[in-house]
């Protein structure tokens, strides 16, 4: 897919300048341990937001990835409980996540409910099932092996990082080179056109939000390995951070624009902003109004783009 | 002769460096009927967009009752009484009629009490001056075509309108409300409106009409009383040219059977029992007014809504196509009518939107590509005349006619056995036009069977081997394109006897 990567550069401009302007005055947040927390509180988000990229992309969206991310961590760790191999208990996390996926896809492709509302529904669903099925006890007593998915303290962060990072190039690239990610494009910029030029482009709405669970599966585990305990009500406000995430990525919340180097790009700089006020001496309330103007920079400059592109579009004699 | 009530004063108006509009003045006086002629692109629909002020014109000036105007919007437009009933009705499907006409007539303030009464019984009256008995209460979306356009004339009415500009208002109409039409544009016009009437259709052009101006590329070429010129040379006026000079004859080297519909019917979109047979290299073109069912016909074979009867065989075999997936496979290829809607992918670079159909073809192992795919759109590019910098251009950056072109590419990537085109020259530009038109006869040269709808009478004529007529859902005649006239595809269409509008 061409792209010309000019909103990526953007926010990773804005990201540097944040950096600068912590390296001078306070250089302690770029420690070693700063930094791997921060990575490691910043993958699974990373994760989840890869695949909601993918839904994006489809002018589609997935507010029900908070309680899908709970859901999976509670089976990941029940399954490690009843003694399955931390690997295994992995697969099964992304295959509940999988089956919660395909369900909100099914009923956006087939039953033709709008995203917003099916999610909205799923969302609340499955946070009060959760509660109901736990009681709200959370899974603890993990077996040692859980932890670190099996990996040590030191050796699981590099890991980790590795394993998304390869996710994050398969993303980017297959979203350039394999017809499926075409595919996703075409559906998000003009669903009629994608149709008529032969896509099944209900199956692949339903594939991407079945994907999106898979990885948020993934997420809950690469988030749960880290504590001994799994609290039932992980992930709340989730979705929020995630769609943030890819909106300030420069993906068009309509569908249709953005990329995962992109998400990749606003997950880093609304991961590394809050801390970095903590940092800069800057109260901890002011940190989710800065966010959200960050989020509405983006979402303006975004619609600024699009009426633009529409002018030229529309300005053709009659 | 009275002064005109509306005049427009050496207009110009371009979008994107394309003049749409050069020099233009037209004017329109009180009692009578003007009317406004040209091809598709002629600078018609700007003309009117800029008289009732939803577009501003680049130089020139507007004197609306002797009055110069410096700026017109559609508001002030409105107060200084002067309405547009444009080809599609638009009104709120889910208000009344009644409230409907109240929206367009009642300003005042926003928190004022509503008198339903008053407002029930204004529709009911407006709605018998407009001549039809419909019921002020019903929902606007309940509505036929014609009915709504009844409104929207009833809405003129009650604006006490007295210029009214209407935008081919007989598209959707059959003949007896074109009638029905006509007796409430001569009441108007005997109670001193001036109305302005912009048609395709000459020959209710000159039964209606005291004044004609035509437009070509943008130029009004002439302005005379209708009683003073004929249809050969109205006809003339507008192409500019003979018939022959613009659609080359070509030898129709017609080879076999490509495409056989058999009996398709498709119950949902109100398609009953077509029978079409297409072969290589002809051109069939499918005449027929807006709703008589060609752009069904055109999605049903394509599998975009499936067929629920009928057969229908490619190179003699049955196939079955139940989605556009099917179709692709089977070697058809469908050029939609709605270019932006439905066509090109407008965020896609050019080379991205010409693969699209044909990934699988341009991708080993599920992968994309890119040299082979830039190339392929390069040679389109090179071939089509795609007027752009590169082919990794956004599509949405092009003009109307290379965005065709592009759509045009993409299934031409294909390699299809039957290209449908559905009004593929619509809203391009003249020059575009014509290559479009060399394209297709030179596709068809190599042998592929093309069916072709388009509403220009001449693009018809003068491109199809053989014109297939379409009235309520089915193909009621088929010419050669010798015995072909505009007035023997126009009677077909019309047909003596109204048909039954195709449903939706």
């Amino acid at each position: 897919m061409r792209h010309h990567y000019r909103r990526e550069i953007s926010i990773a401009l804005a990201g540097l300048l944040l950096g600068l302007a912590l390296a001078i005055v306070s250089p302690g947040y770029f420690s070693a341990e700063n930094i791997t927390d921060l990575l490691l509180a910043n993958l699974p988000v990373l994760i989840v937001a890869l695949g909601m990229t993918l839904v994006i992309l489809t002018g589609e969206i997935d507010i029900s990835v908070g309680a899908t991310f709970a859901i999976c961590a509670v089976v990941a760790g029940l399954l490690a409980k009843a003694g399955w191999p931390v690997a295994l208990a992995a697969v099964g996390a992304c295959a509940a996540g999988a089956a919660i996926g395909s369900i909100n896809g099914a009923l956006v492709a087939y039953a033709r409910i709008p995203s917003i509302v099916v999610t909205l529904a799923t969302m609340t669903a499955l946070r009060d099932g959760l509660r109901w099925g736990t009681e709200g006890a959370w899974v603890q007593e993990l077996p040692p092996s859980f932890q670190w998915l099996g990996l040590t303290q030191s050796t699981y962060p590099v890991a980790a990082t590795a394993l998304t990072a390869a996710l994050v190039a398969a993303c980017a690239w297959g979203l350039g080179h394999i017809a499926a990610g075409r595919a996703i494009y075409a559906i998000g910029s003009n669903v009629e056109a994608a149709r008529l030029a032969g896509f099944d482009t209900r199956r692949i709405k339903w594939a991407v939000f079945a994907l999106l669970g898979a990885l948020t599966g993934w997420a809950a585990v690469v988030n749960a390995v880290r504590f001994n305990q799994i609290p039932s009500n992980a992930g709340i406000g989730l979705e929020m951070k995630v769609v943030a995430a890819v909106v300030v990525g420069g993906a068009s919340i309509s569908g249709g624009r953005g990329s995962a180097i992109g998400t990749l790009v606003g997950v880093a700089l609304l991961g590394a902003i809050g801390p970095a006020l903590t940092f800069l001496g800057v109260n901890a309330y002011w940190e989710r109004a800065i966010q959200g103007a960050i989020i509405l920079a983006a979402v303006a400059a975004d619609a600024l783009e699009r009426h633009a592109h529409r002018r030229v579009a529309s300005a053709t004699p009659a | 002769m009275a002064e005109p009530l509306l005049e427009a004063r050496a207009i110009s108006k371009s979008f994107s460096g394309v003049h749409a509009l050069r020099d233009a003045s037209f004017d329109v006086r009180a009692g009578e009927v003007h009317a406004l002629v040209g091809e598709n692109g002629a600078g018609k629909s700007t003309l009117i967009k800029i008289l009732t002020g939803a577009e501003t014109p680049d130089s020139g000036s507007l004197v609306v009752s002797g009055q110069v105007v410096d700026h017109l919007d559609p508001t002030s437009a409105h107060r200084r009484r002067v309405a547009a009933i444009y080809q599609q009705p638009s009104l709120f499907p889910h208000l009344t009629v009644a409230e409907n006409i109240a929206l367009a007539l009642e300003r005042s303030a926003l928190w004022r009490r509503v008198d339903w009464k008053a407002r029930r019984q204004r529709a009911a009256q407006l709605m018998s001056e407009a001549g039809a008995a419909i019921d002020p209460e019903r929902l606007a979306a309940t509505l036929s075509m014609p009915e709504q356009q009844i409104v929207e004339i009833a809405k003129a009415i009650g604006a006490d309108a007295r210029v009214v500009v209407m935008d081919e208002p007989t598209a959707c109409l059959a003949e007896h409300e074109v009638e029905r039409l006509f007796s409430i544009i001569v009441r108007l016009r005997s109670q001193g409106a001036g109305i302005v009437y912009v048609s395709h259709r000459l020959q209710e052009v000159f039964a209606i009409a005291d004044r004609i101006t035509v437009l070509r590329d943008g130029r009004v070429v002439a302005t005379s009383e209708v009683s003073e010129v004929d249809t050969d040379a109205v006809v003339r006026l507008m192409v500019g040219r003979a018939l022959d000079a613009i659609y080359p004859a070509r030898a129709a080297a017609a080879g076999e059977v490509v495409l056989d519909v058999r009996h398709l019917s498709n119950a949902a979109l109100g398609l009953r029992d077509v029978s079409l047979r297409v072969r290589a290299g002809e051109i069939v073109g499918l005449a027929g007014l807006v709703g008589s069912g060609r752009t069904e016909l055109a999605e049903t074979l394509f599998g975009v809504a499936p067929a629920s009867g009928g057969e229908i065989y490619l190179r003699g075999e049955a196939v079955r196509i139940a989605a556009p997936g099917d179709a692709v496979r089977s070697g058809l290829a469908y050029l939609p009518e709605d270019r932006l809607h439905h066509g090109v992918v407008p965020e896609m670079a050019i080379d991205a939107n010409v693969t699209l159909a044909s990934l699988r073809a341009c991708s080993a192992w599920g992968l994309v590509d890119r040299p082979a795919e830039r190339a392929s759109a390069a040679r389109h590019v090179d071939r089509l005349g795609i007027k752009t910098p590169s082919v990794s251009t956004p599509v949405e950056s092009l003009s109307g006619g290379n965005q065709q072109k592009v759509a045009l590419a993409r299934w031409l990537e294909t390699r299809p056995d039957v290209l449908i085109l559905d009004e593929p020259t619509q809203g391009v530009d003249v020059g575009a036009k014509a290559e479009i038109h060399a394209i297709i006869h030179e596709l068809a040269a190599q042998g592929l069977a093309v069916i072709m709808i388009s509403s220009e009478l001449p693009e018809i004529l003068g491109m199809s081997d053989r014109i297939a007529v379409m009235r309520g859902g089915t193909i009621v005649a088929e010419l050669p394109r010798c015995d072909a006239t505009q007035e023997t595809i126009l009677d077909c269409a019309l047909g003596h006897a109204p048909a039954p509008p195709a449903s939706h």
